[in-house]
């Protein structure tokens, strides 16, 4: 009696080291994407704190529990560090690096050790914006808008600046990175029309980084300029112009909601057709509505300068176009709608949390256009409306998506599965608590409440304290999937390579994949969501 | 010999594709530098509009002769680099190294230059926040010119320093056999980074030298 001899399964990448020089020194994609995580994840816990802060003085109409001072660094903090340490890298630097090479058949990024160096620009990048919050913090709104920012604030304004520069230029490395990878490292037979929605996704969003950032960088060098020297084109007293600050800023910061939510919709469409088991309806359409959000979300930026004093003519052109990039986000909503008919949906948590996330963009999306529309904009500028649209976007959306998607490969990235249960309580109650929270600022601003005052007028109460209620209930939705995705971590039960018997490159290796993703290269041969026919 | 030298990374199934990867890279990384550049022409362009002669008279402050010896110093320089790209394709080490040492030295005297010229204007009291001593109408606006023109000339020297950097390592590692006619890839992407280098240059010296100096 001969016995086969069975060849022993493949070392995971959590395997290759376990020391914290091992994790530091890495260069492998799969473990970059978790040491992001971990960044990004206590980014978030800190942004949240300071948007406690902000909700638990807006309770009461009167400034009473912290000055007014305090205030405006409560929300400017939270702004800075949720948009450029918590947003933009949340999907593509996580889930994107883990994933990217994966699903198309690569062993690792292009350059990994970029890929590490972007990390550490990350981190030293946040270990300036926490020095300007340890020291006294920043004052001036997440925007800098100057000439505030440059000669009036006494607040760590620099640090700030500082913080934000080098970390932009970890999300250039990123994107150089991903287009690069997607460029040449896809497995045989992996032609660009059969790439998963989220590496297109992925490849739009890195374009966008390359492009807007550096923007960005100039504009930060031109502020810390005119600060210091007191020399500069921005400040009215030097004979500059405060309006082409504000150009150049969203120049880089509208196409930055891009960066936040192109990724989101390339995992919801993962999400979306695993949980009905059919192909994504229309794919094409979904690729060039993609490259044609990526496309057109350079050219809207004006639409936050209505009241700024730029030209009519311009603020027109700038409405049409708000208008017109609204053609392919509604494309996406609907092909994901259709995507649902006749498919056999189970109601599991990434699936809650993708559905969350279509009912939430879309009214985000359709206030976009209330905002959109030059007339209306005068009089909901600066008000609750614009702050309750945006976060209908980049929280409602961008954070329901990147969790969603967390929850997804969860038993990718970690070989364990989590508590089912717990994951679609979390989901829904994120859901009634996010729409609590900021429901009611729809109709703070449509009342005319304007945004960033520590006080208000008694007649705005009632809305605030629902707002302020449902922000608690967000925080314990955000609080839940740490405890129980970390039980699951020691106790979970192990993961299969697919236990969502779903389609896609990345569920062909086992879980957690080994260092250099596949045995073999695998060779592709029909495109992605094969579900059935 | 070359493969024990330069192993393909796992990532890459073989030299092409890694050949092709650094080389898109390196594009994708010029474009971010394009923006870059971009803002601040874009910057110039707005500025200049609201204050036409301010920047007419700040230009005539220039030393044009040096900006036009510069501009030339640097199309030699890029000319010189994509010889000695051609050169180490043919297999010609020599040469190749002479002339991307050629390049570094055209580089470092454009630093040099414009380190005159920077003294020239330090004297003139021309460079704002540190020794301004202009007055009358055109101050003001003459002021942002000058702002404008250290910022984008000390950016650009930036980078011909790195890339001075850069050509001198290339050089010594040309000269220790590190390239060949089958791999030189390291050495044809600094090359296409001095050309954008001097590129950008070749936007800057007319606006900053040239503009508004006839009227």
């Amino acid at each position: 009696m001969s016995t086969v001899e069975r060849p022993a399964p493949p070392r995971s990448y959590l395997e290759e080291g376990f020391g914290l020089r091992s994790w530091l020194t890495t260069h492998d994609h799969k473990r970059i994407a978790i040491l992001y995580g971990i960044g990004i994840t206590a980014f978030f816990f800190l942004g949240g704190l300071a948007a406690a802060l902000v909700r638990l003085e807006l309770v009461t109409p009167a400034g009473d529990l912290v000055s007014a001072e305090t205030y405006n660094k409560a929300f400017t903090f939270h702004g800075v560090v949720m948009v450029w340490f918590f947003l933009i890298p949340s999907i593509p630097a996580t889930l994107g690096n883990f994933l990217l090479p994966l699903m198309i058949g690569a062993r690792d990024v292009a350059f990994p050790r970029l890929n590490l160096f972007s990390w550490y620009l990350y981190i030293v990048g946040g270990l300036f914006t926490l020095a300007c919050l340890l020291l006294g913090g920043i004052d001036t709104g997440w925007t800098f808008y100057t000439p505030f920012s440059t000669m009036f604030s006494n607040s760590h304004v620099m640090l700030a600046v500082v913080g934000v520069f080098i970390v932009g230029f970890s999300s250039i490395f990123t994107g150089l990175n991903f287009i690069v990878t997607v460029h040449t490292l896809r497995a045989p037979g992996m032609t660009w029309m059969r790439l998963p929605l989220f590496v297109w996704a992925m490849y739009a969003v890195a374009l966008v980084m390359i492009l807007a950032t550096p923007v960005l960088a100039m504009t930060l060098s031109l502020i810390a300029l005119e600060r210091l020297f007191g020399v500069g084109i921005f400040d009215p007293a030097l004979g500059g112009d405060p309006v082409l600050f504000q150009h150049f800023f969203w120049f880089y910061s509208h196409p930055a909601v891009y960066i936040m939510i192109l990724p989101a919709m390339g995992v919801v469409s993962e999400l979306i057709t695993h949980g009905a088991r059919r192909r994504i309806f229309g794919y094409q359409f979904m690729v060039w509505a993609i490259i044609g959000i990526a496309v057109v979300g350079f050219l809207v930026w004006g639409h936050h300068m209505f009241v700024a004093g730029q030209s009519m003519y311009a603020s027109i052109v700038f409405s049409i176009l708000s208008f017109i990039i609204a053609v392919p986000s509604a494309i996406k909503v609907f092909n994901w709608t259709a995507t649902l008919y006749k498919g056999d949906i189970s109601f599991d948590a990434p699936m809650l949390y993708a559905l969350g996330f279509v009912g939430l963009f879309m009214l985000g999306g359709l206030t976009g256009l209330f905002l959109a529309a030059t007339a209306l904009d005068v009089n909901l500028t600066d008000t609750y409306f614009v702050v309750a649209h945006f976060h209908y976007i980049m929280v409602g959306g961008a954070v329901m998506a990147y969790l969603g998607g967390v929850h997804y490969w969860w038993p990718k990235i970690t070989g364990r599965l989590y508590s089912e249960a717990w994951a679609r309580f979390a989901a829904i109650l994120m859901f009634f608590g996010f729409n609590l929270t900021f429901f009611p600022q729809y109709i703070l601003g449509w009342e005319g409440m304007p945004r960033r005052y520590h006080e208000y007028l008694p007649q705005y109460q009632v809305w605030n304290v629902l707002s302020s209620a449902g922000a608690t209930i967000l925080g314990v939705s955000y609080l839940l999937p740490l405890l129980y995705l970390g039980w699951s971590l020691r106790r979970g039960a192990r993961a299969g390579a697919n236990p969502w018997d779903a389609t896609g490159l990345e569920w062909q290796t086992p879980s957690p994949p080994p260092l250099h993703n596949f045995a073999q290269t695998p060779t592709v041969t029909e495109g992605p969501y094969a579900y059935r026919q | 010999m070359n493969a024990r030298l330069h192993p393909v990374p796992e990532q890459f199934d073989d030299p092409v594709q890694q050949r092709e990867a650094a080389t898109l890279g390196m594009w994708a990384f010029l474009a971010t530098e394009i923006l870059f550049f971009g803002v601040l022409f874009a910057g110039y362009t707005l500025c200049r509009v609201r204050f036409p002669d301010a920047f007419a008279a700040g230009s005539r402050h220039t030393d044009m002769l040096l900006g036009t010896i510069e501009t030339a110093v640097l199309l030699t320089s890029s000319c010189a680099v994509a010889l000695s790209v051609r050169e180490v394709q043919l297999g010609g080490r020599q040469l190749a190294t002479a002339l991307l040492g050629i390049t570094a030295a055209l580089g470092a005297s454009f630093l040099v230059m414009h380190g005159f010229e920077y003294y020239a204007e330090y004297r003139e009291g021309l460079i704002p926040a540190v020794h301004w001593t202009q007055q009358g109408v055109y101050a003001k606006g003459m002021e942002i010119f000058y702002c404008l023109y250290y910022f984008i000339t000390l950016f650009h020297s930036l980078h011909v320093s790195i890339g001075v950097v850069l050509l001198i390592v290339m050089a010594w590692r040309t000269w220790h056999r590190a390239y060949d006619a089958r791999y030189h890839t390291p050495l044809e992407l600094t090359a296409l980074y001095w050309h954008l280098v001097d590129i950008v240059w070749i936007f800057v010296y007319p606006l900053i030298y040239l503009v508004g100096r006839a009227g």
